[in-house]
């Protein structure tokens, strides 16, 4: 499947994926209207980690054998058969923080949001890829730090 | 400076460019026999269409057996003062055996034709020896110095055993004018002429001569200013800007002076693409690349189809594009070009082997005894006269001397150059 | 010491429009932005801002334009605003005055007032998508007459070396440690996509960049840094820098804080000591010393590669180039006086030097009157900004030009004239590893490549409307400029008629 992958080297700590994301996540995707209007707040869920001399976007791979679904209790995180994305369903999340403790990555997080504390993480845009065809934090990065290239499992 | 409309007469060319389109046609028998020049007249009147009556004319090659080792000079002058200045002149710098008005015709369509005379000569002995140059080189010099320092008087031809016959008029006209069914010559060249705008004069007409070549062309090459400014480095002086003089100069830098065949010299300026010679096994593409890189300046751009005549024989050539029309045709020993069938056809109407030349592929036609002279010569080229240009040495800087003295030697073109000067950086 | 200068330029934020996601923050190096979270406002240091526009790019809102500092002048056409903060910031350091970049005074660009020709009726314009049109060139020496075998295709005159270029531009010099490392390598990269060169200024070539060596031109300038035959032997062509046209008359100072481990190593010189090149060559100080110079190169690469001599177009330029000519170069690089420069002190940038449309003119024509043009090819540099530029200069009579600030703004330069700093923003101009990764050579060389495509397809269909499918037709073709709004003078001294003549 075609994964998101992350380059130390290039990461600037723009943290632009992190607004793109935000952005494509929102009910308006619209960037001022997402980030200075709309509730409960859009959440990222790329996030890049480090400073200015280090930095790199931290994302979900969509493992293989996915730590964080196996350690579902509720039966919100689920691998697609078809097309390998690991997405988490917030209707069926309970908000138990299972699935961040498993995964190796750091790549789930749990936010405090409406109506109910939820997992968070990477969909792959969902079943609608950003503009041009790829996820909207690569389009967004400025440095090709982020790339979206085939890979294996 | 702003000059008023009703003054402003248009500039003669030469002060200026003129585009033109034209007709062109050539005859030859390769033979080596001569034929009148009825149906090269017949030929060129066919294309009537293709020309405004602003400039028509002929080279005939083989006319003067009887002078054949002589320089043949048709001047046009302008006036009596013209010619005694330029007989003053010949008389300097050459020896000449026989000189005489060119017999003309009256014909209701030329108007106030210039007096043409022709002279027979050879270049002086103690001056071309003091000259240190070879007797064409002495030549052409001179023939440039009258066509640009004479008034009025201007050298239409300069060739040996061979005339150009031109004016202002439709090609048929001029052909009357100057009886040149009279003449017998083993290859003829014609042109009739349809400038954009000139007050034509006869100078101005075509085939365009220097010593054996001339040449009829038909087209307006793009690349003109870059093939100019590249002969006159050579000490080529393009004093009447039209294409037809520079492609002239261009084959006598070629051919004469960097020895190559005229063939090779078509090749040069016509050079093979890129992609071509890139897909050239690597020795044929070095050598071409070595040309085209050396020849750069050489390269003719835009629609051209040209006809050169010379005492070797005739060389027909299309743009690499191939933007203009020209057609050959053969029957026998003779060779049949034109810019259209039908000016082939109306002379020869069971012409074989009638087809287009193709663009970039100089077609050459030599006379029989040239072919077979050249088959034996060594296929490499030899250089003549590749000395500079005479180089601006003087014993002192003319800006150095008092004015009087300035006034006194003034008027020579080398002193603005000297005056110029250059800073020295030893 | 209270500082009398003035802001230069001032920040103006959309709050309407700012999300405060930081990311202008992140982006200056020169910490104009602060986000303040007791006040959850964005504090604002306008004195820092040198209007590289990096935060003006990267904004994901477009919340973000740099205008002027507002504040006006007296109204005097002398004392400027911008004259009178010279002198204040020359009465707070007692410095010479540095600056980067090309000359920004209003001086005439001839480019400007030259327009092209096309043809209409008399004969056809080309169609570049048709037919083959050749932008292919070839730089080096060349005989004036060639000796060749006509029956066996065979060339007899020894051909000088030569390098060859599929499109009319060259990268001019920039130096490892004036340009970061990813700058330099994202020319090398679309140098070698494109079939041209970029320089490796005086700078000594990186030992990463050595397999673009085909693609190099070696640059061997007063300090000599990097200078050894396997250098001279690594590139494909040699360049001696005698001067450049930002700051002719006078060398280069690369301080010591850029003099990093990776410079040090590519310069030959300890790290952190300041890179230093004298003004004139030591061992040049007159034509023939110029002369050994050439030809020791020469002999260091046993002929192999055509030699380079550059220099800034100054008021006695065509004699100079034809001593440099006699003297044995292959290639005689002119730099005009709007060429730019990493840092130069303000007056000499300013004041120094003479148009490279004049330059080129004069020297073209003082080499053809001379009939030694064919033995040396012809480069320009100096404010090439666009393929128009470029037709404009081959037809004044160059046979191609160098271009740096064009490729430069293509991977980011905004041109701020703050190189000097160190702090470029983009990652061109500085050694910081945390800035110069800002600048991915993949990307780098894609922008590069695409402008230079771009440029050529546009060479292709001016020379097309010209009727002309091979740029050695173009080639000093001055007929085919026209003057508009010069004088007499200015024209005859580009060999160009006035437009209506």
């Amino acid at each position: 499947m075609k994964r998101i992958y992350a380059i130390e080297a290039w990461c600037v700590d723009c943290k632009r994926c992190e607004v793109a994301c935000k952005t494509f996540h929102s009910k308006s995707r619209n960037t001022v209207k997402a980030l200075k209007a709309e509730f409960p707040p859009p959440q990222n869920r790329i996030r890049v980690e480090g400073g200015r001399q280090l930095s790199i976007a931290v994302n979900c791979r969509h493992c293989a054998a996915p730590k964080c679904v196996e350690g579902c209790v509720s039966g919100a995180m689920t691998k697609d058969p078809v097309t390998g994305v690991v997405s988490t369903n917030p209707e069926k999340c309970v908000g138990c923080r299972t699935c961040v403790s498993m995964c190796p990555f750091g790549c789930v997080r749990i936010e405090e949001t409406f109506p109910k504390a939820v997992a968070f993480k990477c969909d792959l845009c969902g079943d609608v890829l950003g503009q041009p065809g790829e996820p909207s934090c690569v389009t967004a990065c400025p440095n090709n730090a982020l790339i979206y290239i085939e890979s294996e499992g | 400076m702003p000059r008023c409309d009703a003054t402003h007469t248009p500039p003669r060319e030469g002060a200026v460019r003129i585009p033109s389109g034209c007709a062109i046609s050539g005859i030859m028998d390769k033979s080596g026999a001569r034929h009148d020049g009825t149906d090269i007249l017949k030929s060129i009147a066919l294309m009537h269409d293709r020309s405004n009556g602003l400039g028509g004319g002929f080279a005939a090659y083989g006319i003067y057996p009887e002078y054949k080792e002589l320089y043949a000079f048709h001047i046009m002058y302008e006036n009596q003062e013209a010619r005694k200045a330029t007989e003053a002149y010949l008389d300097a710098h050459f020896m000449c055996e026989k000189q005489e008005r060119i017999p003309t015709e009256p014909v209701r369509s030329i108007v106030n034709p210039p007096d043409i005379w022709r002279y027979f000569l050879g270049p002086h002995p103690v001056k071309l020896s003091m000259s240190g140059q070879d007797e064409a080189e002495y030549t052409m010099l001179h023939v440039f110095h009258i066509n640009a320092v004479i008034p009025g008087a201007f050298v239409a031809s300069s060739g040996k055993n061979m005339g150009a016959f031109k004016g202002v008029g439709y090609p048929e006209d001029i052909g009357s004018f100057y009886r040149i069914a009279d003449y017998q010559a083993w290859l003829w060249t014609a042109h009739g002429r349809f400038p954009t705008n000139t007050p034509g004069w006869w100078g101005g007409a075509h085939p365009f001569t220097l010593l054996n070549w001339s040449v009829v062309h038909n087209g307006e090459i793009s690349s003109y200013d870059t093939n100019r400014r590249y002969v006159e480095q050579y000490d080529y002086e393009c004093t009447l800007q039209t294409d037809t003089e520079v492609i002239t100069y261009l084959f006598d830098l070629l051919a004469r002076r960097h020895g190559f065949s005229q063939e090779m010299a078509a090749h040069i300026m016509t050079a093979p693409a890129w992609d071509k010679i890139d897909a050239m096994e690597p020795s044929r593409a070095a050598f071409e690349t070595a040309l085209r890189n050396v020849y750069s300046s050489a390269l003719i751009n835009g629609p051209m189809s040209v006809l050169l005549g010379s005492d070797e024989g005739l060389l027909a050539l299309n743009d690499r594009l191939k933007l203009r029309a020209l057609m050959v045709g053969e029957k026998g020993s003779m060779v049949y070009l034109a810019s259209e069938q039908a000016a082939i056809e109306v002379v020869c109407p069971d012409i074989e082997n009638v087809r287009s030349i193709d663009g970039g592929v100089p077609f050459v036609v030599q006379l029989d005894e040239v072919a077979a002279r050249k088959a034996q010569e060594s296929a490499e080229n030899t250089f003549c006269d590749l000395c500079r240009p005479a180089q601006l040495v003087g014993v002192v800087p003319q800006a150095s001397k008092k004015a009087e003295s300035m006034r006194a030697t003034g008027g020579q073109r080398a002193d603005a150059k000297w005056a110029e000067g250059g800073q020295n950086h030893a | 010491m209270l500082d009398y200068l003035l802001p230069r330029y001032k920040v103006l934020r959309e709050d309407d429009l700012c999300v405060k996601c930081g990311v202008c923050e992140r982006s200056c190096a020169n910490d104009v932005h602060t986000l303040d979270e007791e006040m959850d406002a964005f504090l604002i240091d306008h004195k820092k801002c040198v209007n590289c526009q990096r935060c003006v790019v990267m904004c994901p809102t477009g919340a973000l334009a740099i205008t002027n500092w507002p504040q006006v002048g007296n109204g005097s056409n002398n004392w400027t605003l911008a004259a009178m903060q010279e002198i204040a910031k020359q009465s707070q350091t007692g410095g010479v005055l540095l600056t980067s970049m090309g000359n920004p005074k209003p001086f005439p660009i001839y480019w400007d007032h030259l327009l092209l020709n096309a043809s209409q009726v008399t004969n056809p314009s080309i169609d570049p998508l048709r037919e083959p049109m050749e932008t292919r060139v070839f730089l080096g020496a060349r005989p004036e007459a060639l000796k060749v075998n006509e029956r066996e295709h065979l060339v007899k005159t020894p051909m000088p070396p030569q390098i060859k270029l599929d499109v009319p531009v060259m990268f001019s010099a920039m130096s490892f440690g004036s340009i970061s490392l990813n700058a330099q390598k994202s020319l090398a990269m679309a140098a070698q996509e494109l079939g041209t060169y970029f320089n490796t200024g005086e700078g000594g070539l990186h030992k990463d960049l050595e397999r673009f060596g085909a693609h190099a031109v070696v640059q061997v300038a007063s300090g000599r840094f990097g200078v050894d035959t396997h250098y001279l032997n690594a590139g494909a062509m040699i360049e001696i820098k005698i001067g450049q046209g930002a700051k002719p008359g006078i060398g280069g100072h690369l301080p010591g804080e850029k003099i990093n481990a990776e410079v040090s190593r590519t310069r030959m010189i300890p790290e952190g000591t300041d890179a230093i090149s004298p003004a004139p060559h030591h061992d040049i100080y007159s034509i023939e010393d110029l002369r050994q110079l050439i030809f020791s190169l020469k002999e260091a690469c046993r002929y192999q590669k055509p030699v380079a001599v550059k220099i800034a177009a100054v008021h006695n330029v065509a004699a100079i180039a034809s001593g440099m000519v006699r003297a044995g170069a292959d290639v005689v690089v002119l730099d005009g006086f709007r060429g730019g420069t990493g840092a130069a002190p303000t007056r000499i940038r300013d004041n120094v030097g003479i148009p490279i449309e004049l330059a080129l003119a004069a020297v073209d024509r003082r080499l053809r009157e001379e009939s030694i043009r064919s033995q040396a090819s012809l480069v320009v540099a100096g404010t090439i900004r666009s393929s128009a530029d470029i037709v404009k200069a081959v037809a004044l009579g160059a046979d191609a030009v160098y271009c740096a600030s064009g490729p430069l703004i293509a991977l980011g330069c905004h041109q701020c004239q703050d190189c000097a700093s160190g702090k470029c923003n983009w990652g061109i101009a500085t050694q910081r590893p945390e800035l110069t990764k800002r600048l991915n050579p993949e990307i780098g060389a894609q922008r590069v490549i695409n402008l230079v495509k771009a440029w050529n397809h546009e060479v292709q269909e001016m020379m097309g409307g010209m009727g002309i499918n091979a740029i050695d037709s173009l080639k000093g073709n001055r007929l085919m400029l026209r003057g508009v709004g010069l004088n007499e003078k200015e024209l005859d001294i580009l060999g160009v008629k006035h437009a209506g003549e």
